[in-house]
């Protein structure tokens, strides 16, 4: 199994309130798991958490990556074992260029798999292959990290920065959020290239929209910081048709 | 009273500082000695000074060399790694300018009828010159530390570049301490360039062994009609040095100025910078780093004046506050009634990197003419969370992440530098200073970064 989460209860740091209540999940290589649910479910919280984020202090339970305690891990180590989180607002960073983070960060996971750096063509053509998979053109290694990039570039670049890091478990945090259709395609398209029978990824959205162009093996609906429902794919049109309201009548509220 | 040996020592020695010295410096010598004797060091009580006390930084007891003695040899080369940078390479060692190895260069210089060298020895050669600027710029009667500077001042640089002369190398003025005692040296620059001229100069301020140095420096700037000038000043010294520097630019018609002022290391540190713009259509750019750590202290008091219309100046400080370090900016920008037209931008932004270091800024805008753009903003923050989340999660460690951080922080004023080798030897000296690395250069060991 590449991830199981059992029992997972986590609070927001600075207000102490419990925000995930006890989170069941496990997934192994090669699968595609949906999570959808209404706003304040917990959806981003929960990619938050597993991705090491300190403003979050999980209380109970525990989560199992790749045969490690996962919330030992600090950030980057998450990182250097496989976990990659693309980030629903993704951070600008002005004065930080795409190629130094890129190589920073491709660097340290050759070090930690004891590898010597890569050199600076071979980096650069790394990058030149990867920036293909979401089109983004040969201007970005010199841009700032998302600094006056588009909703949708930026979107692009964190599919582009999965590509270059080549996780086991990819988490995209509301990756569809202000795409337009083509720019959808192309994130999309990004994914479903990177996908293998070795990694994993965890979608998560608020519509079904995403789910036509990656299509899931799992999809779970996170509702009060539990998953109340797991099903197939069918579980998403359901949902598109009807709503949240009928899950909140099933549950009896 | 710490002003009272500093009184006695010039009484002692007046005759020996006249003799040492040529007319020029000895016509204002007496007058700037009652100015200090009357307003004495300046203190924290003193609103510009508040967060400097400079009578305690002279408290301490230093030698003063005004018999001349060479005490740090004046002909050893201390060579500045800058790899891919030629320059016209000048030294001042404590307050003796190296007149031996500069020969050279001053020949050099002069083919082009610039005349550069010892300000004790320019001052003889061409008083014409220094008395025209000497103590014009930099007012003895208002500002106690250039009265105390121009009461003991014996030597220094001088560049003079006459009308019309563009000088393609950069000049590069090495200021090093070097004695085997605490001493405290008094040393005068004056550069001046005439109409359509140009010039580069950098100066480097650095220091060696392990005794308490303190540095009073002044510097006056002349700059006629269409004269272009850019300045560099790199403090890369000893914990236990002290510079305190006076920096004097006066800007006549469409003169341009990019003066810059990087204080890497250094004990203690005290810069005024002033900016006259009496010509219109003069421009000044003027930008800062400052980088302090353990218990490093950077005050920069600067001071734009735009005497006349349709000028523009833009001023931009940027400081990383580490440990237990303390950073000030007080930056005052004065738009006369006359100066309509003004453009004027400001901006400080500083980092305190651990919740111990302490940061105090004060813009200051004064605007009397009623038609200008004027603009300015002062930030104190710390690293951005979010930012270091954003890069750890890729799997940059905490560490890296922060160096990043701060290397973009103090990146726009870096890319702002005009000579490519020296942007990118600073860049490397910007980052190792974060890194807490020290600097060897290949062919000098005099930096201690």
């Amino acid at each position: 199994m590449l991830l199981e989460i059992k029992n997972l209860h986590a609070i927001i740091k600075s207000n102490g309130k419990e925000i995930l209540k006890g989170i069941d999940l496990s997934i192994n290589a090669g699968e595609v798991h949906a999570i959808m649910g209404p706003n304040g479910s917990g959806k981003s919280t929960l990619s938050s958490v597993l991705a090491g984020n300190p403003s979050y202090e999980v209380t109970e339970g525990e989560v199992i990556f790749n045969g490690k305690n996962l919330l030992e891990l600090s950030p980057e180590d998450r990182s250097h074992e496989g976990l990659f989180l693309s980030f629903q607002y993704p951070v600008e960073i002005p004065g930080v260029s795409m190629s130094n983070f890129m190589r920073a960060a491709i660097n340290e996971h050759r070090k930690y798999k004891g590898l010597e750096p890569l050199s600076a063509s071979d980096f650069l053509k790394l990058m030149r292959e990867k920036q293909e998979y979401v089109e983004l053109n040969n201007k970005l290694a010199g841009r700032s990290v998302n600094e006056g990039f588009s909703g949708g570039e930026k979107k692009r670049n964190e599919i582009f920065q999965m590509a270059m890091l080549e996780p086991k478990l990819s988490i995209l945090d509301e990756t569809d959020s202000g795409l337009d259709i083509d720019a959808l395609r192309i994130v999309a398209g990004g994914v479903n290239k990177l996908k293998s029978s070795e990694n994993a990824s965890i979608v998560i959205t608020h519509y079904q929209r995403l789910l036509d162009y990656i299509v899931p093996d799992f999809v779970h609906v996170l509702y009060k910081g539990k998953i109340v429902k797991s099903a197939g794919k069918e579980l998403a049109l359901e949902l598109e048709k009807k709503g949240y309201d009928w899950i909140k009548k099933e549950l009896g509220e | 009273m710490v002003e009272e040996s500093y009184i006695n020592i010039y009484n002692k020695h007046r005759e020996l500082l006249q003799t040492t010295s040529a007319a020029p410096l000895d016509a204002i010598r007496d007058e700037a000695f009652d100015v200090f004797c009357r307003m004495g060091f300046p203190t924290d009580e003193q609103e510009r000074y508040k967060r400097s006390n400079i009578s305690d930084v002279f408290a301490t007891e230093y030698g003063m060399n005004i018999r001349r003695i060479e005490i740090a040899s004046t002909t050893a080369p201390y060579k500045c790694d800058v790899p891919g940078l030629k320059t016209h390479n000048f030294y001042v060692v404590n307050d003796i300018f190296a007149e031996a190895i500069a020969k050279d260069e001053i020949a050099e210089l002069a083919k082009l009828g610039v005349v550069a060298g010892s300000l004790s020895a320019i001052a003889k050669e061409h008083p014409e010159i220094i008395s025209k600027y000497y103590g014009k710029i930099a007012p003895h009667s208002s500002d106690v530390m250039v009265a105390f500077n121009t009461a003991f001042a014996q030597d220094g640089f001088v560049l003079y570049v006459p009308k019309n002369v563009q000088i393609e190398r950069p000049i590069q003025l090495i200021n090093m301490m070097h004695a085997d005692f605490d001493l405290l040296a008094t040393s005068r620059n004056l550069i001046i360039l005439e109409e359509n001229a140009s010039a580069k100069v950098i100066i480097c301020n650095h220091s060696e062994s392990g005794h308490k140095f303190l540095a009073n420096r002044v510097t006056e700037v002349s700059l006629a009609e269409n004269s272009v000038y850019s300045h560099y000043e790199i403090s890369d010294s000893e914990r236990q040095t002290t510079n305190i520097g006076s920096l004097y630019v006066e800007q006549t018609k469409s003169s341009v100025a990019n003066i810059n002022n990087i204080t890497l290391r250094t004990g203690y540190t005290r810069n005024n910078i002033r900016i006259n713009l009496s010509g219109e259509h003069a421009e000044t750019t003027l930008c800062g780093i400052a980088i302090g750590d353990e218990h490093d202290h950077i005050d920069n008091d600067t001071y734009i004046n735009h005497k006349v219309s349709h000028c523009k100046s833009t001023e931009l400080f940027k400081y990383v506050m580490d440990d237990c370090s303390y950073g000030s900016f007080a930056g005052r920008i004065l738009v006369e009634k006359n100066a309509q037209k003004t453009e004027a931008y400001q901006s400080n932004k500083n980092i305190c990197a651990k919740t111990t270091a302490k940061m105090y800024t004060k813009p200051q805008l004064e605007i009397y003419a009623d038609d200008v753009k004027c603009s300015h903003g002062a930030t104190v923050g710390q690293i951005e969370d979010e930012a270091l989340f954003y890069l750890r999660t890729r799997g940059i460690s905490e560490k890296e992440a922060r160096m990043l951080l701060l290397l973009a922080f103090t990146n726009d004023i870096v890319e702002k530098i005009d000579i490519e080798a020296l942007r990118n030897r600073i860049k490397v000296l910007i980052e190792k200073r974060f890194r807490r690395e020290t600097h060897k250069c290949t062919t000098c060991n005099s930096c201690h970064n």
